[in-house]
């Protein structure tokens, strides 16, 4: 058996007034592409923080564990995060004008980064950072190293915040939405990009992302959490062929594409019934205000993650009353 | 008449002495209550030509013309009155929200500046348009930092919605959402749309999501459009060699389906001088592609795509 | 409005989401004072230092400079002088609560006389830009180049050292810092998407730089400010010791240059007025670090 490269068990995480992050346990194994999807709101972005021990002011962490290559993330000292920060671990945020330094030359954001981590000088930094530029797909990277953020589209900012990321060879790639912004061609550049870096590197990627699309074709596994909980967990196979959780099975009938011929004028797309639960649900099953299948049970308390079959994990007592439940582990 | 209609359109950044030219003669219409999408590569002026049409960026050539009134030439001034009719919702969802207002000031102080409603009128109205996009009254009274990337969205549709402008250009409105809500404010796009004839020039890198809801749909690339015709016709039967590679490229989600190689060579670049800008990347290219830009022709029932390979 | 949602029947499932305790300005002051001893120890420093100054003339009468007892008495000796007395019999502690007073209105008027000059500067080269920018930022520049202390120096050797000239000539030598700072927020806010987002929304110029650009420009200012003040005490307590201060006036500065020669046997002359300034510096840093936290709402303060 593998060794996990990432272990999350039991994060829990919370602002003053409210959890927005529950009991959160997954693994990353070496190499591996996970897939993180899940309601806007549902807590993807924080839990991707916490990892990075860079939770927003005002967030904490509650309670849980987070080993990243031997280490503690939660309790690790200060320094110790600084040297794994941007070195093994490294993150790219969902949002690239603000996490970029809107005074500063992309060029020398990204030199910046190797300089601090690797030592290496100003000169063989600068060439590697256009080095980088090119890799991403930014075209006449020379002359573009010293242009600001604002100078660029959406989807470039995008791309350097992906150089920025890969400069130091992570061994884990934490990826919030990284190719949102992008459009599909360079979204499957990106993505080839990053996978071919795994493959070379033995990078692992934690991938957060909403598109369907990119999780079938580009992950190996995939969770799915609703409202600060993990609510299914599988590999992307068994997942597409039949996904267990009533969410998850909304959320594919949601999905724009699954029907190829869907137009507005002649269909209205499905909408999982109610809005977006509170992570500050107090009992019972989080998605049970909008579940279909709903029995009353569901209220009572909140189903744990069981192995339906090893490997795909799901916390739904309907689904795992209706079939048949192995011994966990 | 159509609504919205923009001919030869030209913008221009100029930045360290070097010009880019990111809107490079476009022409379109919208007409009321069409919906109109914008697909193209990332980098290829989607967004400068939706600032553009708003005046947001000021053209260096060229026309804009909303319900028959010329907007390109106006100042400034003169237009604040008619940016009421004519909306967008910002492709970045965090920076276009000032970080020091509440939603709530966000949203009712366009209603103030156009003095729609009496106070208490317009507060109505901000619960109700954040209801609309699904968002809890007590939004209103927090900050944009306190929601998610998908939440933050929502207030940028809520305040292009909360003047009931006729013309919404909407850049990437759903690409930061989940699939569910992504779901819940298309089906809301399409509700206003009818109930208050909107129109829309819709942009976006989600063909799928552009499929559903456009009725029309430009493919733009590096400043020009190369293609256009009705949503139908572009999916069953896309001409132009880079909306071919645009559509190859969606990923499917079914993990069992093979991934396909993009087919196009090479990277985005700034495009040659001279001829075709989609030359170097080309599949089919041919000399004459070299010399001479092609211009868009129309291959019958509205079809025009701009490719020597077609005429 | 009369349409039909598609979203109105799952409004109102809508959940309360995480709100934070206190709201406003205010309710933000008073988490700040909570959750930041620092600043509220900076706070209490600085206020009982204001509160010394504008109390002086009730608390010691008279010219401090006057000579009351024996000179050089020890603190503590005679409970009429609990700080002692200098060289001179001068009383300390009277000139400790007055020398607050100069300190105070030299740091603080300087301080207004550099944010004045470097605002306008800085916002007219950041918002204009182009030529103007360039007159600007050069100008800027060659102030820049000059040391601060130097160029006071030279100010108040050319003009009366009084303390009105020697706040002017701190405020003159201070003001690029401001500019640079101010220059770079405008820039910067000037390109901002919620500022074009303003403008879509038909915002007149005045209401965008009021509502949408100042307050986004101007908190690091505010604290930069409290920085300004704190260095202008400084370079005025340099200046007097120096002996180049207002002569008329005892000022920390003054007092440690008097104490100077008596620092082997009564170094409390020299200590307590640096400890004074030390003080001050310090809480004056101490509040800005925290306004930093309080004016910026996305330090879960908010
Ligand atoms: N500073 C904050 N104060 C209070 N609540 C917050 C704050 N930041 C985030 N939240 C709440 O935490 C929850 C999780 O947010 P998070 O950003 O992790 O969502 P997400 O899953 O990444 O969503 P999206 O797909 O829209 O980016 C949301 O409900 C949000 O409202
Ligand atoms: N303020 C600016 N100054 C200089 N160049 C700019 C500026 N804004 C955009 N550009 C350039 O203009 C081109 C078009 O940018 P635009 O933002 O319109 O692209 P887009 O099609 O919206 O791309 P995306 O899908 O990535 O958002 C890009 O090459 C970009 O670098
Ligand atoms: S004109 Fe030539 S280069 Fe351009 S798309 Fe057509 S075939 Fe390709
Ligand atoms: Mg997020
Ligand atoms: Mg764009």
């Amino acid at each position: 058996m593998m060794y996990p490269l990432l272990r999350v068990e039991d994060l829990t995480i919370g602002f003053p007034a409210a959890t927005v992050v529950h009991e959160v346990s997954f693994e990353v194994f070496p190499g591996e592409t996970m897939a993180l999807v899940g309601e806007s709101g549902c807590g993807k972005s924080i839990t991707a923080f916490a990892l990075m021990r860079l939770l927003p002011p005002g967030a904490r962490i509650l309670r849980g564990e987070v080993m990243f290559d031997g280490i503690n993330l939660v309790t690790a000292a200060p320094r110790t995060l600084r040297d794994v920060r941007g070195r093994t671990l490294s993150l790219i945020l969902q949002e690239p004008m603000t996490s970029l330094n809107p005074v500063l030359p992309i060029g020398m954001q990204i030199a910046e980064v190797m300089r601090r981590h690797e030592g290496i000088g100003k000169a063989a930094a600068r060439r590697r950072s256009v080095e980088l530029l090119e890799l991403v797909g930014v075209t006449d990277a020379q002359r573009r190293y010293d242009d600001f953020p604002h100078h660029f589209s959406g989807g470039m900012r995008q791309r350097v915040m992906i150089a920025m990321a890969v400069a130091c060879n992570p061994k884990l790639l934490i990826a919030d939405e990284p190719t949102t912004a992008l459009d599909v061609t360079i979204q499957a550049q990106v993505l080839d990009l990053l996978d071919s870096l795994r493959r070379q590197l033995g990078m692992a990627v934690l991938l957060i992302t909403h598109d369907l699309g990119v999780v079938a074709q580009w992950a190996d596994r995939v969770t799915v959490m609703y409202a600060g909980r993990v609510v299914e967990q599988a590999p992307v196979r068994p997942f597409f062929a039949s996904p267990r959780h009533p969410y998850a099975r909304g959320l594919l009938d949601a999905s724009v594409g699954h029907d190829g011929e869907a137009h507005y004028t002649t269909r209205r797309l499905n909408e999982i019934p109610g809005s977006v639960a509170s992570a500050a649900f107090e009992h019972g099953c989080p998605f049970a205000p909008r579940c279909p299948v709903r029995i009353d049970a569901c209220r009572l308390s909140s189903p744990p993650l069981v192995a339906l079959v090893p490997e795909h994990r799901v916390a739904c007592i309907v689904t795992a009353g209706t079939e048949h439940v192995p011994a966990v582990g | 008449m159509s609504l919205l209609s923009v001919d030869n359109l030209h913008t221009r950044y100029v930045s360290r002495g070097r010009t880019v030219t990111a809107v490079d003669g476009v022409s379109l219409t919208v007409a009321a209550g069409e919906t109109v999408g914008l697909v193209g590569e990332s980098g290829c002026g989607k967004s400068t030509l939706g600032k553009t049409i708003l005046r947001l960026v000021d053209p260096a050539e060229g026309s804009i013309r909303i319900a028959g009134q010329e907007i390109a030439t106006l100042g400034q001034r003169a237009l604040a009155p008619l940016r009421r009719n004519m909306q967008m919702v910002f492709q970045d969802p965090y920076g276009s929200l000032n970080p020091r207002q509440t939603v709530g000031t966000l949203l009712e102080t366009p209603l103030k500046v156009h003095g729609m409603g009496s106070r208490r009128e317009r507060r109505a109205q901000v619960l109700d348009i954040l209801a609309r996009v699904g968002l809890p009254p007590d939004a209103a009274a927090r900050y944009p930092h306190e929601f998610s990337g998908g939440q933050r969205q929502r207030i940028g549709i809520a305040r292009a919605l909360v003047l009931k402008p006729q013309l919404v250009i909407c850049d990437e409105p759903v690409s930061a959402l989940d699939l569910s809500i992504q779901a819940q404010i298309l089906n809301l796009l399409v509700a206003l749309k009818r109930d208050l004839g909107l129109s829309y020039l819709f942009i976006s890198h989600d063909l799928s999501v552009v499929r559903y809801f456009a009725d029309r749909v430009l493919v733009m690339y590096l400043g020009r459009i190369v293609e256009s015709a009705d949503h139908a016709t572009l999916w069953r039967d896309p001409r132009h060699p880079y909306t071919r590679a645009l559509l190859s490229a969606v990923p499917v989600a079914d993990p069992t389906y093979p991934r396909a190689p993009v087919a196009m060579r090479g990277e985005v670049s700034s495009g040659p001088a001279t001829g075709c800008r989609f030359r170097t990347r080309c599949p089919i290219a041919i000399d004459r592609c070299a010399v001479e830009d092609p211009m868009l022709n129309d291959l019958g029932g509205q079809h025009r795509v701009a490719c020597h390979r077609l005429e | 409005m009369p349409l039909e949602g598609a979203l109105d029947r799952s409004a109102d499932a809508a959940p309360p989401i995480a709100r934070p305790l206190a709201r406003g300005r205010s309710g933000r002051l008073l988490r700040a004072c909570v959750t930041n001893p620092a600043f509220l120890v900076g706070l209490m420093i600085l206020l009982t230092v204001v509160a010394v100054a504008l109390l002086a003339p009730w608390l010691y009468p008279g010219d401090p400079q006057d000579m009351v007892a024996v000179p050089a008495m020890w603190p503590g000796e005679d409970w009429e002088h609990p700080l002692g007395t200098d060289s001179l019999g001068r009383d300390v502690a009277a000139g400790l609560a007055h020398g607050a007073r100069v300190s105070l209105l030299v740091g603080l008027s300087a301080a207004a006389i550099g944010l004045t000059i470097g605002t306008v500067v800085g916002a007219s080269a950041g918002y204009f830009g182009g030529v103007v920018d360039n007159a600007l930022s050069r100008l800027t520049e060659v102030f820049q180049t000059v040391p601060t202390f130097l160029l006071v120096i030279v100010i108040v050797a050319i003009v009366q050292p009084a303390a009105s000239t020697i706040a002017l000539a701190i405020g003159v030598a201070a003001w690029p810092t401001v500019a640079r700072l101010v220059r770079a927020q405008f820039r910067s806010l000037r390109e901002a998407d919620f500022v074009m987002a303003a403008r879509s929304l038909g915002y007149s110029s005045p209401r965008i730089i009021a509502m949408e650009v100042l307050p986004n420009a101007l908190p690091p200012v505010i604290v930069t400010t409290s920085v300004m003040v704190a260095n202008a005490i400084l370079t005025e307590a340099g200046l007097s010791f120096l002996a180049m201060g207002d002569p008329n006036l005892v000022s920390w500065g003054s007092m440690i240059g008097d104490g100077r020669s008596l620092l082997r046997t009564e170094w409390f002359l020299t200590a307590l007025p640096g400890a004074a300034i030390a003080l001050t510096v310090l809480s004056l840093n101490l509040v800005g670090d925290g306004l930093n936290d309080i004016l910026n709402p996305r330090s879960g303060l908010a």
